[in-house]
């Protein structure tokens, strides 16, 4: 983003003496334009202007030769010799441009450059070297290493040349001291990416008296229509666009103007130099720095061609299939019948040669180069779309189209070729055309009819309608009408931002002040359900309950991948193709959205696990995502206006299912060993109590069907898992992570862990209140009940059993024991379950109790189960 | 005392005397059961010399009468006095037996913990259910158009480039400028549950949506590529950007204390017009109370307005969105974003139920 010197800010606008950085950035986002960072300065003193007295070439063994010279650097920095007289200080210094006489950039003791360069007293080749003699790279201003910085050369006039004394303080000379401040600019303020722009708007947050630089240097630019016969201009330029986007031609203004007779030796002054690297840009060649440098300054990219190597017409036109282009980075590039091109026409035929993208990036041929003495200069204006779309297709964000695309002004053209002109003429003696071209099909723009009360009815502050006007005014905007409080307001050309009221009401908002606008609060509307839904109460339950059971919420990032696959043994393949795939992921190991939580937290648990901590449990509520490979494709719809049902019906059917999860890991003891007992390991039980307690807490009725050992998913203990159901839903899975994923995974054998569809289970509770039963105040009647039964019967198909058998008089089955032994014989469990009976109506008489007990006998006989004596 | 005994008042009275003098010196129950049954029981004096009054003169058995009841009485009082007595050093003594270190550490059913940050977002819940407000959610794999078109953010609009946006890998579609892909991303801001909240719940409409969203920021101490935002969205006849801030001070004052108040500074979204930056007074800064950046704000733009079929000439509305991370960062002086994406327990245990 730009970066702000205060030095270059005050060619446009008044500011204080004295204005810090701080309070400039202040004043720049009152209106908007905030500051990413200020820029300390990397140097600290002292460095001064130094006067070479003397300087002895003294030849090495190495074959070099060094100066051991002596430099005035003012009274208070000079040396005392043993009589008490201030002497120069003795420097070496092995630059080749060191001559006696000259002025120079002293570096003293004490002074730090950037790269934490300390400078010191040293003894080099014989002498005491006192300070030294800095070059441009040493300060951090410029990459020039050649030669040390001699002021003669720096961009002073013979006066001020002159006043420079041994002893100045160079820092502030050269702006060493001068912080820089980095602002960001929105996407709709692009006229602020310039100084022109930022001048404006710091006017607009001080009031201090601001000068358009545009207008001045539009006053001097050349007349281009009505020229008499025969005059012809600079080149012709012909914009020829088959292809434009949303209707809009590529190019609506072309400018053109030569500089004839320019020295390819001239040197960019030092002050512009400055300037630019200070900007952050490097400085290349006189003819090129004054391009970026009007770019900077006016907003206006600019391009400079070698006009020997151009044959006109000037073609703007869109690519061709299958053409090619190499830019200026080397790189080569596909071109789309999209891109618009600069080109030219060799041998008569037009636009057969490609001279770059426009407003992207020029390429290798017609360039300026060392050579160059004739040149044209290109001031256009592009559609912002246009640019964008060939910036991000091949990549190449530049200068240009950052400001191509958030809109350049396009009446600049002709003042901004005027600046470039006037500067390559007064520091490299070219000769300005005086008939450029202009290619200009810019229409009028369309004013916006603006009621002034809508800066009360959007932004709710009371201003007058004098003051709206004005403030519009200031912003550059065309004020007309007014008298029933309806404005006619057309906005300035660099301000293709503001087209509709409500950018308007933002301009007077922000100009007034948004501390301005008073503070209401809107009326509650209690219409309609209030409160959260019982989905949404649920999801809190469950996170709560876990963490009442004891277990730790965490969340982890939903990305997976191979490593993930292959740990929980899923078959990578199949798991892809129903998979979300990112197509710029981050991690390129990660590309994949998880389709269940537990691998994702899992990896959550193996961090805990490797900093030491033991009996980790975790749970993480989270989305899951559900790729379907056969979804519809999803329609590009335009923004602003409400698609049909049928749309809005594709948008959705071509989303992959994101149902909400919960799911658990339990690693390591459930109790550790203490003084209070002894240790008991993580197991199946573990997590199925997890369950239960989330069933109980949000009133569903979880039960589980374990599947056979092979119909248990491969991640799973083959006969320790079992799916969770809720009636005839399948909502999840609960039991032990298989011992080779446990192993995988760095986890204790048996860690235990489940897996809710909370989507799905929450969408089969009616959410109807509980309807009570009544309590009956009759007698209990208590039994024991053993079974001996084969262990392919679930102690749930048992209790189910039971149950049914029992009828209403049964209030209660617990079981107690579980038993498998010798004594039983292979392939037995021993069940006992201690029962409840009682009537709502009547106490139970002991044939009544003895009836339903032989129910129940009969009915688990069909199970196979026998009563134990 | 054999059958027949003879009533002997002096013997009688002397036998309880000594009786109670053991009582006195009693300290067990055991001892006291003992003198009862020899001072009080069946073969004692009292009883024989009760059972031998019935053979006294009978002008002799009413002296004889009382002074068995008043030897009864003074029997009996001293044994319950010291029964009484003994019982409760012997209790005493039981319980002191019980005696255990109650500072031991104990923990049988350990709690575990919630983590800061959804508990945060159930707080903000909480702070719009109270001004009667909806909660609403959507989908974080999101269509292009929820993300970005509908908000008027257009296929070439340079802030899309700007949102350094996860994208969907798929090339069964094309957007509106031609390039192929899914036209699904991972939303890059809950704002994308602004349209949908508007064409599915109509107007007026108060929401706030809480939820994940995704960038493609590297994981360091200040960014994280997977984060939480909360969007609030409100669109009625007659809202302005004064109710956009009555609703910011109070949502301040509620997650950061009765001295927290915002400021907003003019800036950009694509949905909101006018837009503002949106600065939190914070009382708690390290060195000294002062404004830090909170969330982005404005008042929804005609545009997003009309993708969901409203007249913006009628109704008006106002949005904010403020990321859960930076306030909770805030909030509980937590200074490297790791630990909040790591989860570590040691991190979510130091909040244990709430934060």
């Amino acid at each position: 983003m730009p970066m702000v010197d205060i030095d270059w800010l005050k060619d446009h606008v008044e500011v204080p003496e004295g204005l810090t950085y701080e309070q400039l950035a202040k004043d720049l986002v009152k209106v908007g334009l905030e500051e990413e960072e200020i820029h300390a300065s990397q140097v600290t003193g002292p460095i001064v202007v130094g006067y070479v007295v003397d300087a002895t070439p003294e030849p090495q063994k190495n074959g070099k030769i060094i100066n051991w010279c002596h430099v005035d650097v003012g009274d208070q920095y000079n040396e005392i010799d043993e009589n008490g007289n201030k002497v120069p200080r003795g420097i070496i210094c092995g630059a080749p441009n060191m001559a006696a006489g000259e002025k120079v950039v002293v570096t003293l003791p004490g002074a730090v450059l950037p790269g934490d360069f300390k400078i010191e007293p040293r003894k080099t080749y014989g002498h005491i070297s006192n300070g030294m003699c800095a070059s441009e790279r040493e300060l951090g201003l410029g990459d020039n290493h050649d030669g040390i910085i001699l002021l003669r050369n720096y961009g002073f006039t013979p006066e001020e040349y002159e006043k420079l004394q041994p002893g100045d303080d160079a820092m502030h000379l050269l702006h060493l001291d001068q912080p820089l401040l980095e602002i960001n600019i929105t996407p709709d303020r692009g006229y602020a990416f310039s100084y022109r722009g930022v001048a404006r708007e710091y006017h607009h947050s001080t009031g201090a008296i601001y000068t358009d630089p545009a207008i001045d240097l539009g006053k001097k630019v050349p007349v281009t229509q009505g020229l008499p016969e025969g005059v012809k201009s600079d080149i012709e330029v012909i914009v020829d666009d088959k292809n434009p986007i949303h209707g809009v031609v590529g190019c609506d203004r072309y400018y053109a103007r030569a500089v004839r007779g320019f020295d390819p030796a001239s040197r960019t002054p030092n002050w512009m130099r400055r300037r630019l690297i200070r900007a952050g840009m490097r400085s290349i060649s006189l003819a090129v720095d004054v391009t970026n440098y009007v770019m900077l300054d006016l907003g206006q990219p600019m391009h400079a061609y070698d006009l020997d190597k151009i044959e006109g017409p000037i073609v703007v036109r869109r690519a061709n299939e299958g053409e090619k282009l190499t830019t200026l980075d080397g790189k080569d590039h596909d071109l789309s019948v999209e891109d618009l091109l600069i080109t030219d026409s060799p041998n008569g035929e037009r636009g057969s040669r490609v001279l770059g993208i426009a407003g992207v990036m020029g390429g290798l041929y017609g360039e300026v180069t060392a050579e160059t003495k004739n040149i044209l200069l290109e001031s256009a204006h592009f559609d912002p779309v246009s640019i964008a779309r060939s910036a991000r297709r091949h990549k190449i964000p530049s200068e240009a189209s950052r400001r191509f695309e958030r809109g350049v002004d396009n009446q600049l053209q002709p003042a901004a070729a005027q600046m470039a002109a006037e500067l390559m003429v007064k520091y490299g003696n070219g000769e300005p055309s005086e008939h450029p071209t202009d290619y200009d099909t810019v229409g009028n723009r369309r004013p916006i009819l603006f009621k002034a009360s809508e800066v009360a009815r959007v932004a709710g502050l009371d201003t007058d309608v004098n003051t709206i006007s004005d403030i519009l005014t200031d912003i550059g905007c065309t004020v007309a009408g007014g008298g029933n409080g309806e404005f006619s307001v057309t906005p300035p050309s660099w301000r293709p931002d503001l087209n509709e009221p409500c950018d308007l009401v933002e301009e007077v908002a922000r100009l007034v002040g948004y501390d301005e606008i008073p503070v209401t609060v809107p009326p509650a509307p209690v219409e309609g359900k209030v409160g959260l839904t019982p989905e949404q109460l649920r999801k809190r339950q469950v996170a709560d309950e876990l963490a009442e059971y004891g277990m730790v919420e965490t969340l982890s990032y939903p990305f997976v991948g191979d490593e993930d696959y292959k740990n929980f043994a899923l078959d990578a393949d199949e798991t892809k193709k129903v998979s979300v795939e990112i197509a710029n992921p981050l991690a390129g190991d990660r590309p994949f959205l998880r389709r269940d939580i537990i691998p994702t937290l899992a990896q959550t648990v193996q961090r805990n696990l490797r900093r030491g901590a033991e009996n980790v449990s975790l749970y993480e509520i989270g989305h899951v995502y559900l790729w379907d490979p056969n979804a519809p494709a999803i329609p590009a719809l335009p923004g602003a206006v409400k698609p049909t049902d049928e749309q809005l019906a594709a948008l959705d059917a071509g989303l992959p299912d994101q149902p909400m999860h919960v799911a658990g890991i339990l690693t390591g003891n459930a109790v550790d060993s203490g003084w209070l007992g002894e240790r008991r390991a993580v197991d199946w039980s573990d997590a199925v109590e997890a369950v239960q307690r989330i069933s109980d807490r949000i009133g569903a009725k979880l039960t589980l069907d374990q599947p056979k050992a092979e119909d248990v998913p491969a991640q799973w203990h083959p006969g320790r898992a079992a799916r969770v159901m809720a009636g005839d839903t399948f909502v999840g899975m609960v039991g032990e992570l298989h011992p080779h994923v446990n192993e995988a995974l760095g986890f204790p054998a048996h860690s235990a862990a489940f897996e809710l569809n909370l989507t799905a289970l929450f969408a089969t509770l009616s959410g109807k209140p509980v309807q009570a039963k009544p309590i009956s105040t009759f007698p209990p009647v208590k039994q024991d009940l053993a079974f001996t039964v084969s262990t392919d019967v679930t102690a749930a198909e048992l209790e189910k059993t039971i149950v049914e058998a029992a009828g209403n008089s049964l209030e209660s089955i617990d079981l107690f024991d579980v038993y498998t032994g010798d004594q039983l014989g292979e392939g037995l469990n021993s069940l006992a379950y201690a029962v409840t009976f009682r009537a709502e109506d009547k106490t139970l008489t002991s044939e009544d109790s003895e009836a339903i007990r032989k129910r129940i006998v009969d009915a688990a006989a069909k199970l196979g189960a026998q009563l134990r004596a | 005392m054999a059958e027949g005994a003879v009533f002997d008042a002096q013997a009688v009275t002397d036998a309880v005397a000594e009786g109670i003098a053991k009582i006195e010196n009693a300290s067990t129950m055991e001892e006291l059961k003992a003198i009862k049954t020899q001072y009080a029981g069946a073969e004692s004096a009292m009883t024989q010399a009760s059972k031998a009054i019935g053979a006294l003169p009978k002008d002799q058995k009413k002296d004889a009468g009382k002074l068995m009841g008043k030897l009864r009485a003074d029997f009996g009082r001293a044994f319950g006095t010291k029964e009484k007595k003994v019982k409760a050093e012997e209790e005493a003594r039981e319980l002191a037996a019980e005696t255990v270190d109650m500072t031991l550490p104990v923990n049988r059913k350990p709690l575990g913990a919630r983590h800061p940050l959804p508990k945060l977002m159930e707080d903000v819940e909480d702070f719009f259910i109270s001004m009667g407000w909806q909660i609403s959610d959507g989908p974080e794999v999101e269509t292009e158009w929820y993300d970005f078109d509908a908000l008027n953010f257009g296929p070439d609009h340079p802030a899309r480039q700007m949102q350094d946006t996860f994208y969907v890998k798929g090339n069964q579609a094309k957007d509106a400028a031609g390039f192929v892909g899914s036209n699904m991303v991972l939303r890059t801001q809950t704002s994308s549950d602004q349209v949908r909240g508007l064409i599915t719940r109509g107007v007026p409409l108060y929401i706030a949506c809480p939820g994940r969203v995704f960038r493609t920021d590297e994981l360091d101490a200040t960014h994280t590529p997977v984060f939480h935002q909360v969007e609030a969205l409100a669109v009625d006849k007659h809202l302005t950007m004064a109710d956009l801030k009555g609703v910011l001070d109070k949502l301040a004052v509620a997650m950061f204390g009765p001295e927290a108040k915002t400021r907003l500074r003019p800036s950009y979204f694509p949905f909101t017009e006018p837009s503002a930056e949106l600065d939190l007074w914070f009382p708690d800064k390290k060195g000294g109370a002062g404004w830090l950046e909170w969330g982005g704000c404005g008042m929804v733009n005609p545009n997003v307005l009309k993708s969901a079929g409203l007249d913006p000439e009628v109704y008006t509305g106002f949005a904010f969105g403020v990321g859960v991370e930076r306030t909770l960062l805030l909030r509980h002086d937590i200074n490297d974003m790791h630990d909040l994406v790591e989860g570590d327990v040691r991190f979510s245990e130091q909040f244990v139920m709430g934060e």
